[in-house]
């Protein structure tokens, strides 16, 4: 069994997975190392960062200076390809044309999916995350404990490789001995703010990143993986030690070719296919699952895109992983005589509650880190800092004015130059020009600091997506169109973030160009826009209010399983893909008891 | 400048986009739009190296790539760090982002060639010379009167707004240049074995040793 480039797929297998990303790697990766035989379909084509990835490359060998483009959204060198907010031929609509009521949907039509430039930060939801409602009364509990899931955090964490650090801060758990990595050292400014900060009663920590900061214990960690199965330690170990650690340079957006971070191409799916218990099928857009005069689901529907003729290939068990909002639409389209509304569809939720996270950010520009002298700031390709929420308990208090929190992400350093390197510098400069100019980009370069906010969203009942009644994509598919509506638990928490930005930057000695927003609707991007997109399939313990249990177990369709963002029933602010995989292994060990059992 | 897009830029200052969480510096990507058409496409190849005019015709005549290159070393002229902007393709650069598919290059284009034709003609008409054979004394007494948009007469109001997209232009090619990077102190992107965090004369400077 192995990648397939042509329609050479076995009649029938334990699990096919749609989707190949964080939550279709995980799930393929529990079930093939178990034994299970899978069929993973992806959209997109075939991706291998370790040929692929862009690794050195200075931005001055790109088109443009790898700027954006709406070709490549992110940059040039940004891992995505046939990607972005838009993707040619495939279209969604929203129900609105208020461009505050809009929802920007990101889809990665890859191997890999969006785990190839995701951010790597692995945050573990907290006690607190798992039940937002017992604790102010808003939204939804989930059906488990974070005691539930922290099993599945410590593995997730030993597989893929996570640095971070244990700071016994509420909410913000610790990992068990033997998880995490060590952190990498602060940057000059990342300590700057750190020192000046703590005025501002800002915890400023090492983050936790999917980035090896040293080379994986090969020796050790696949027996506490895998306790009951040499085979799969075996696979595992030779996986490991063919990663390599960070040396501390190159984006890890770029993706990574030493495999020193996780994407989905280079940690779950080279083990999964050695197991010779995988078949990957690239270029495969699934359309529909079909059922039969029982009501189990039986098969998949997609579309060959190399061809545009439809196929169908059967399971005993389907698990929808293609993104929460794609796998909202496979249910809504996979329309019977019994199932009218959609598959798993008696609750009416499906495609409801979609959640993104919070976003507002602020820049600045900080004397202090003028004319350092030069050294290297490359670090681990991203964040090595960030602040936690740390307003708990003044929030429970309803000091506040919105209920939910946010953490801060950084961006400080003497990055590697862009085409925005040394522009915009009029108001710092008024308006060199010459040898003086040279000298003042010398100066400022590496000052500029900026923040960004990551937080709640609380789910409503005016962000939800369905089938557009007419527009189809290029494969004759009905598309989504979306509702979306910020509260103002959302946009006063996004002016919340702008006042302590600017009070961070102001700390620091720092100047602002614009002044923070006090209007939070105008500081709030867009929804989507954070490509933290969940909800839509959630999780609950009644099958009259929730669209799966616990086990990302469609309740109408008992081997019909959801285990992307899909199932989660609040979005804390910490990012989700950590959660989503945590969730997914934890599916995986259910759905392979129960097919042991003989109950799927 | 508008809001979000002065919060763009300053991210961008401050760090890359794939830094961050994904998303999350980028203020404001590139809006949708649809299908470039004449664009690099989609799924590019991302190991190639690519020049000017490799992927659509570029714009400028012989006559106005010789001032872009005269205008780029008044604002990038070599010094004791680097070479002139001219020396290492900023031309050539400007030419390209100016000739781009894609929306907002054509309103750079359309900024770009006017701000050049004046140029030339401002040059003309108080030195009867063209810009790029004056003498520093005199592309300066020129320069002085566009570099700051704010300050800026009235009558040179439109001209500044060029002069300063020009002079972005300029130090967005320059220093995404190996020469460029070195001249501005950027030391990064090589393989280390460890990451050692900031050296002890920097956490002296910041007070943190």
């Amino acid at each position: 069994m192995a990648l397939l480039t042509s329609r050479k797929t076995q009649p029938s297998y334990d699990v096919i997975v749609v989707g190949s990303g964080a939550a279709g790697g995980q799930t393929a990766y529990t079930c093939a190392m178990e034994g299970a035989k899978v069929l993973m379909l992806e959209a997109g084509r075939n991706y291998d960062p370790v040929t692929e990835t862009p690794m050195f490359q200075p931005h001055g060998q790109a088109p443009l200076r790898g700027r954006d483009t709406p070709d490549k959204p992110f940059g040039f060198y940004d891992a995505t390809i046939d990607g972005g907010w838009e993707v040619p031929g495939e279209p969604y609509t929203s129900a609105s044309s208020d461009p505050e009521r809009k929802f920007w949907w990101w889809r990665a039509r890859m191997l890999g999916g969006r785990t190839n430039h995701w951010g790597r930060i692995s945050l573990r939801n907290g006690p607190y995350d798992f039940k937002p409602r017992a604790r102010d009364g808003l939204g939804f509990d989930w059906p488990i404990n974070y005691e539930d899931v922290a099993p599945y955090y410590d593995k997730v964490e030993m597989l893929i490789g996570v640095y971070g650090s244990n700071e016994g801060l509420e909410n913000t758990p610790d990992s068990p001995p033997g998880c995490l990595q060590p952190p990498p050292r602060m940057r000059a400014g990342e300590l700057f703010a750190r020192e000046r900060g703590r005025k501002l009663g800002l915890p400023i920590v090492p983050i936790h990143r999917a980035v090896l900061s040293t080379r994986q214990d090969a020796d050790t960690l696949p027996q506490k993986i895998h306790p009951q199965n040499p085979r799969a330690q075996k696979i595992l170990a030779e996986s490991m030690r063919s990663r390599a650690a960070c040396f501390w340079a190159t984006p890890c957006g770029r993706g990574c070719s030493i495999k020193a971070n996780y994407q989905s191409t280079t940690v779950h799916l080279p083990p999964a296919l050695a197991t010779g218990n995988l078949d990957i099928l690239p270029n495969a857009m699934a359309r529909e699952v079909k059922t039969d005069d029982s009501g189990k689901a039986t098969a998949v529907v997609y579309i060959d895109k190399a061809t545009g003729q439809e196929s169908t290939v059967r399971g005993r068990v389907i698990v929808l992983a293609a993104s929460s909002a794609e796998s909202v639409r496979i249910l809504l389209n996979s329309k019977s005589p019994r199932f009218p509304n959609g598959l798993a569809n008696s609750s009416g939720l499906v495609g409801k509650y979609i959640m993104d996270t919070v976003g507002a950010g602020l820049g600045g520009q900080v004397p202090a880190l003028e004319n350092l002298p030069l050294h290297n700031e490359d670090g681990a390709g991203g964040n090595h800092v960030y602040v936690p929420w740390w307003l708990y308990q003044e929030q429970l208090a309803g000091k506040l004015g919105f209920a939910r929190g946010y953490h801060i992400e950084f961006g400080t350093g003497r990055q590697m130059p862009t085409y925005g390197t040394a522009t915009g510098m009029d108001w710092l400069t008024r308006g060199s020009y010459g040898r003086k100019f040279k000298e003042e980009a010398r100066r400022y370069y590496g000052s500029f600091v900026g923040f960004a906010g990551r937080g709640e969203m609380i789910p409503n009942e005016d962000s939800f997506c369905e089938i557009d009644p007419t527009v189809k994509d290029k494969w004759g598919i009905p598309v989504l169109r979306f509702h979306w509506k910020w509260s103002e638990h959302e946009t006063r928490q996004a002016a919340h973030m702008q006042k302590t930005f600017a009070d961070l930057i102001a700390a620091m000695g720092g100047k602002l160009r614009v002044p923070p927003d006090k209007d939070g609707a105008k500081a709030i991007e867009p929804g989507g826009k954070i490509i933290h997109e969940v909800g839509g399939t959630i999780m609950g313990a009644d099958a009259r209010k929730s669209v799966t249990n616990q086990w990302c177990q469609t309740w109408d369709v008992k081997n019909l399983f959801v285990t992307d963002g899909g199932p989660f029933c609040s979005n804390a602010d910490k990012n989700p893909t950590l959660t989503i995989m945590a969730l997914a292994w934890r599916s995986g060990d259910y759905i392979l008891d129960e097919l042991r059992k003989g109950n799927l | 400048m508008e809001r979000r897009e002065a919060i763009k830029w300053m991210l961008t200052a401050a760090a890359s986009a794939a830094l961050l969480d994904g998303t999350a510096m980028a203020a404001v990507p590139a809006p949708p739009a649809g299908p470039s058409g004449k664009g690099y496409g989609t799924d590019p190849d991302l190991l190639k190296v690519y020049k000017p005019g490799d992927l659509w015709a570029l714009t400028f005549t012989p006559a106005q790539r010789a001032l872009t290159a005269a205008l780029c070393d008044t604002i990038i002229p070599a010094d004791g760090n680097g070479p002139a902007a001219s020396a290492v393709g900023v031309p050539d650069f400007i030419d390209e982002w100016i000739s781009a598919p894609y929306l907002g290059h054509d309103h750079d284009r359309t900024v770009v060639i006017a701000g050049l034709e004046w140029l030339e003609a401002e040059s003309r008409k108080r030195f009867k010379n063209g810009y790029a054979n004056l003498i520093a004394t005199q592309k300066n007494a020129i320069c002085d009167d566009l570099c700051h948009e704010p300050d800026a007469k009235p009558e040179f109001k439109k001209a500044a707004q060029f002069f300063r997209r020009f002079r972005d232009l300029t130090a967005g090619g320059y220093y995404t240049t190996p020469e460029g990077m070195k001249d501005i102190g950027y030391t990064g992107n090589v393989a280390l074995a460890t990451y050692d965090g900031p050296p002890p004369e920097v956490l002296k400077k910041l007070g943190l040793a």
